[in-house]
């Protein structure tokens, strides 16, 4: 996907500045960018490192067994041909709870752990299988119970209410999750 | 509301607390097993920084171009007619591009709106309800080299869309 749209966002880039004479911005948007992307690397890498080592203990420990538990019910549905033994599975159960509880950067270290265990039983190595699109569409579904981001922002810009939005935003997730999980679900069984 | 506000404050320290007592309770080495996580996370991030260097890049040419303000006017009479404020357009477009671009979008509507009206709380739930589904897609089929990603993109950007109108929806019913 990337490999035909990542050019197509340059090259018309490109295009467009020249004629309307912005290419002097764009010029200097390189330098920025690319300073962007590692400044936003650096501030991930602290607290990446910190959430994949309390992880770590997590998943050595019996939390990791109650928590299976809890999920197990979920997990089946979401996850029909996965084994609740599995490596992939506990990594995927540890990627969703973080994800609720909102540890953004300890959520993506164990859904790239648990994309890799799923590829070992991938068939096709260059396709995404059923169950790495399910893990996906969890991971792009925003499930988190409190916005952290959000309310730190509206709290920093002097909100009388910062905490307001919060019961909306979990109408909205819930309602844009079922929709993704439904047409995923649907897509699978049309073997697409 | 200050419930919520109390949960948000000791999720983590609470959740840090929960992990150590276990580890500590069932005699594990936790500074040594961290250390060996800590390490994979680093990994993590230095896997992903050639995906973000490519990404902030090509999106940043987008937005100094002026192609995309070019695009959310072409768009925006279309949207209108579904009574979608204007200044949520290039919100709505970003954020399933990309996650600082969007806070920057974010805090910039809400800093011209007010953070308390009603543009503001829109833009706000929608921040909260979706994620920056492109990067995400990119970030997880490149760790294991996947060429094919089949119909995913087309399945996030649905549910990204049915979070943005319930976002709509929602905020109509409560902050009108």
């Amino acid at each position: 996907m990337l490999n035909v749209l990542w050019p197509i966002f340059i090259i018309i880039s490109i295009i467009y500045a020249i004629l309307s004479g912005n290419i002097e911005n764009v010029n200097k948007s390189i330098f920025d960018s690319v300073d962007n992307a590692v400044k936003f690397s650096i501030n991930l890498l602290g607290m990446t490192c910190l959430w994949s080592g309390l992880m770590e203990i997590a998943v050595n420990t019996n939390i990791i067994r109650f928590l299976n538990k809890v999920l197990k019910p979920i997990m089946k549905k979401l996850f029909p041909d996965l084994e609740p033994e599995n490596k992939a599975s506990k990594d995927i159960t540890m990627n969703i709870i973080a994800n609720i509880l909102g540890l953004g950067n300890a959520a993506t270290p164990l859904g790239l752990k648990a994309i890799e265990e799923l590829q070992k039983e991938n068939n096709h190595k260059e396709t995404l299988s059923d169950n790495m699109i399910m893990l996906i569409l969890l991971n792009t579904a925003s499930l988190q119970i409190i916005p952290t981001t959000v309310l730190s922002l509206r709290n920093s810009l002097q909100s009388d209410n910062p905490t307001e939005i919060i019961f909306p935003v979990w109408v909205a997730t819930i309602c844009a999750a079922l929709a993704g999980i439904t047409i995923t679900k649907i897509l699978i069984k049309k073997g697409m | 509301m200050k419930i919520i506000n109390y949960v948000s404050i000791v999720s983590m320290p609470i959740l840090i607390f929960i992990i150590l007592m276990n580890g500590v309770k069932e005699r594990k080495n936790v500074f040594d097993i961290f250390l060996k996580g800590a390490v994979e996370g680093i990994e993590i991030v230095f896997k992903i920084l050639p995906t973000l260097v490519g990404l902030f890049f090509a999106i940043g040419f987008l937005r100094n171009s002026g192609i995309l303000d070019f695009i959310i006017n072409i768009i925006s009479p279309i949207i209108n007619i579904f009574h979608v404020p204007k200044e949520i357009i290039p919100l709505a477009l970003i954020r399933p591009i990309s996650g600082s671009a969007s806070l920057a979008i974010a805090t910039d509507i809400m800093q011209q709106n007010g953070v308390d009206s009603f543009v503001g709380k829109l833009a706000s739930v929608i921040m909260g309800s979706t994620e920056t589904t492109i990067y995400t897609i990119a970030v997880y089929s490149s760790c294991v080299k996947i060429k094919n990603i089949r119909f995913v993109l087309f399945a996030a950007l649905i549910a990204d869309i049915v979070g943005m109108i319930s976002a709509i929806i929602i905020c109509n019913i409560i902050f009108v």
